[in-house]
């Protein structure tokens, strides 16, 4: 069984090399072309002379034809080292690091959020086709998709900030008085509960829920859709019929075999709606000045420092490659009957 | 997708009957109608200037001066919005046409074809599709240059992968059909066949997406202009409405943010509503 999980593991990373290789060449295509020399912006000032401008071009290799560039930008990868961004002065990966961490909890608690929401959803209208909760539902579906974030996140902010005053100011993970947590994941919420804080934890969690709110309702109507196609189809199988006819209680029925077999289509859908939260992130830590990887490019990208970007394109590419690896050894732990073939 | 053939009288009485059990699609037909009518007589709408300033009455809640209240410029926001309609509705229109043009000619050429051809185009989706399609878009305006031409382009390409697919799959199963095979004995070209033969008859399936994409295309545009990509300041569009009027809200300036945000929504629920629509007129037995 393990040794098979890792096999199908091992296979469909390799399969996965040449779409990310083109990822990087794509990439690194793009972030050549881009408008502006940054030898000049990041020059001393506009006073810079050519002798300076000069040096700085080929201290970060710009004088060099783009292939050259490119195989030089590859082999950077191979060990590791993915530049230095210019507006920090720092190394890009070390700046990821930092900021990684405040995306991740981000997008995983709205993923678990939009989870939680969307399955008993789609579950209740599946039960009920065509009755008031089914067509609640699809309404629901429908308005979500139509709705961009960056306005469900602000309009968040205008009920739960500043009518009702729940929430907090919608800026970064944590208020700006209160103690950050020690280093341990990086994930504030499993940080402070390592340690014990209860108060800090209440803190981060109060900050992170309408990010992760704004972010959920993007992805709800997929799931919630799927949850509800799947579960009518297994509810209508044979052996629901069976169970039925056994007298098994009703229950048992929906949770323990209806609700277990129309899971795998969403499990496949999850991946798809990762990639749709992975790019949300950019408006959302936009909205919420949310500290994360994306606003981190975002900033990159308008300031011309083209190295960030790259980090975080390629970054982002990775993620969604490893998270359909992850969905694919979980669809083969669901349904044996997949990892056999 | 539906092969079955639905005769010309009949296809009248489908679309009624559709239309009557489901009033939700002609409502969006409507609505469509009515969006296209304001983007074309935009500037006769208006009751202000959409770009005139107007500071002592910076930041007004609607009232029935302003019906949608005025922006930190004092600016009338229902006007802005009525010119905007223009702007966002040609941005989605061209991006989706020109990913509709190039994505159905080369998926029509690779699933006819096959071959090396295919392969390749097939990896460069595969490329596409490893890359979360916003975060492409972002990088891809950033790279052309921030005008609204790129905004297009971009929008286009993020598209693409999904009409190349769509037209490959929907010609392989039907290169070998008798009628194609027809075209072909009575000495078309292969050009011929895929442009005049095949790519009419999937021409349907992918209008629905079309108009499923249309308010994708919006969003994404929106989103764009948002972060600051594309459309610059003075110009009315509703994302960078959104934008500027986001750094209202904390004080409770709603309707900067909540209008223009209303008009893109509904915007978007028109456009996907009637691909609804469309798909249930188009293939019965996709009805959901």
């Amino acid at each position: 069984m393990l040794a098979g999980i890792l096999r199908r593991v091992g296979r469909r990373l390799f399969a996965s090399i040449p779409a990310l290789f083109g990822v990087v060449v794509v990439t690194f295509t793009l972030m050549r072309v881009l408008p502006g020399d940054p030898a000049v912006f990041f020059a001393s000032g506009p006073s810079a002379g050519k002798e300076e401008i000069e040096e700085l071009r080929r201290s970060m290799g710009l004088d060099k034809p783009i292939p050259v560039q490119l195989f030089r930008y590859l082999g950077e990868i191979a060990r590791g080292d993915l530049g230095r961004s210019m507006t920090t002065g720092q190394p890009v990966v070390l700046d990821i690091q930092r900021r990684l961490p405040a995306s991740l909890e981000l997008t995983c608690t709205a993923l678990i959020i939009a989870l939680l929401l969307s399955v008993p959803l789609g579950v209740l209208a599946a039960l009920r086709p065509g009755s008031a909760v089914d067509h609640a539902v699809r309404m629901l579906c429908t308005l979500g998709v139509c709705v961009p974030t960056f306005v469900s996140g602000l309009l968040l902010i205008y009920a739960f900030y500043y009518l009702l005053g729940w929430a907090p100011d919608p800026t970064a993970r944590i208020d700006i008085f209160a103690s950050t947590p020690p280093e341990i994941t990086g994930f504030y919420l499993i940080d402070f509960a390592l340690v014990g804080d209860a108060e800090g934890w209440w803190a981060a969690f109060r900050q992170l829920v309408l990010p992760a709110f704004t972010m959920a309702l993007f992805v709800l109507a997929p799931l919630a859709r799927m949850t509800r196609a799947s579960m009518l189809a297994v509810l209508g199988s044979d052996f629901i019929r069976t169970a039925h006819a056994m007298g098994l209680s009703r229950l048992r029925i929906i949770v323990a075999y209806a609700l277990r077999n129309a899971l795998l289509p969403v499990l496949t859908i999850t991946g798809i709606v990762f990639s749709t939260m992975l790019g949300a992130n950019v408006l959302v830590e936009k909205v919420f000045s949310w500290p994360g990887v994306a606003s981190y490019a975002l900033d990159a990208l308008l300031a011309s420092d083209y190295a960030p970007v790259q980090a975080f394109v390629l970054l982002m590419a990775l993620i969604f490659v490893l998270v359909n690896v992850a969905i694919d050894v979980l669809y083969g732990i669901a349904d044996p009957r997949v990892s056999v073939a | 997708m539906s092969e079955m053939a639905i005769g010309r009288s009949g296809t009248g009485r489908h679309i009624a009957y559709v239309l009557r059990s489901n009033p939700v699609t002609a409502v969006a037909a409507a609505g469509t109608l009515l969006l296209v009518l304001i983007a074309a007589f935009a500037p006769m709408l208006v009751p202000y200037d959409p770009v005139a300033s107007n500071v002592p009455h910076a930041l007004e809640p609607p009232s029935s001066l302003h019906w949608a209240g005025t922006d930190q410029l004092g600016r009338d926001i229902l006007s802005r919005i009525i010119a905007a309609t223009r702007l966002d509705l040609v941005i989605a229109v061209s991006a989706v046409s020109l990913s509709f043009v190039v994505g159905a000619v080369i998926g029509g050429f690779c699933g006819y074809r096959g071959g090396r051809l295919d392969r390749w185009v097939g990896r460069f989706v595969d490329v596409l599709m490893a890359f979360p399609l916003f975060v492409l878009a972002m990088a891809l305006v950033a790279a052309l240059g921030n005008r609204v031409e790129n905004i297009v382009i971009a929008t286009a390409v993020i598209n693409l992968p999904f009409y190349i697919r769509f037209a490959r799959a929907e010609v392989n199963v039907r290169r070998n059909a008798g009628w194609v095979e027809a075209s072909r004995a009575c000495g078309d070209s292969h050009l011929s066949v895929v442009l005049r033969v095949l790519l009419p008859n999937v021409l349907p399936a992918m209008a629905v997406q079309i108009s499923l994409n249309l308010g994708w295309a919006i969003l994404n545009a929106a989103g764009l202009s948002f972060i600051g990509l594309g459309v610059t300041a003075p110009t009315p569009e509703w994302g960078i409405m959104v934008a500027e009027g986001a750094r209202f809200i904390t004080t409770g300036k709603w309707w900067l943010v909540a209008l223009p945000g209303l008009a893109l929504m509904l915007t978007v629920l028109c456009f996907n509503l009637l691909g609804d629509g469309l798909r249930d007129i188009l293939d019965p037995r996709m009805r959901t």
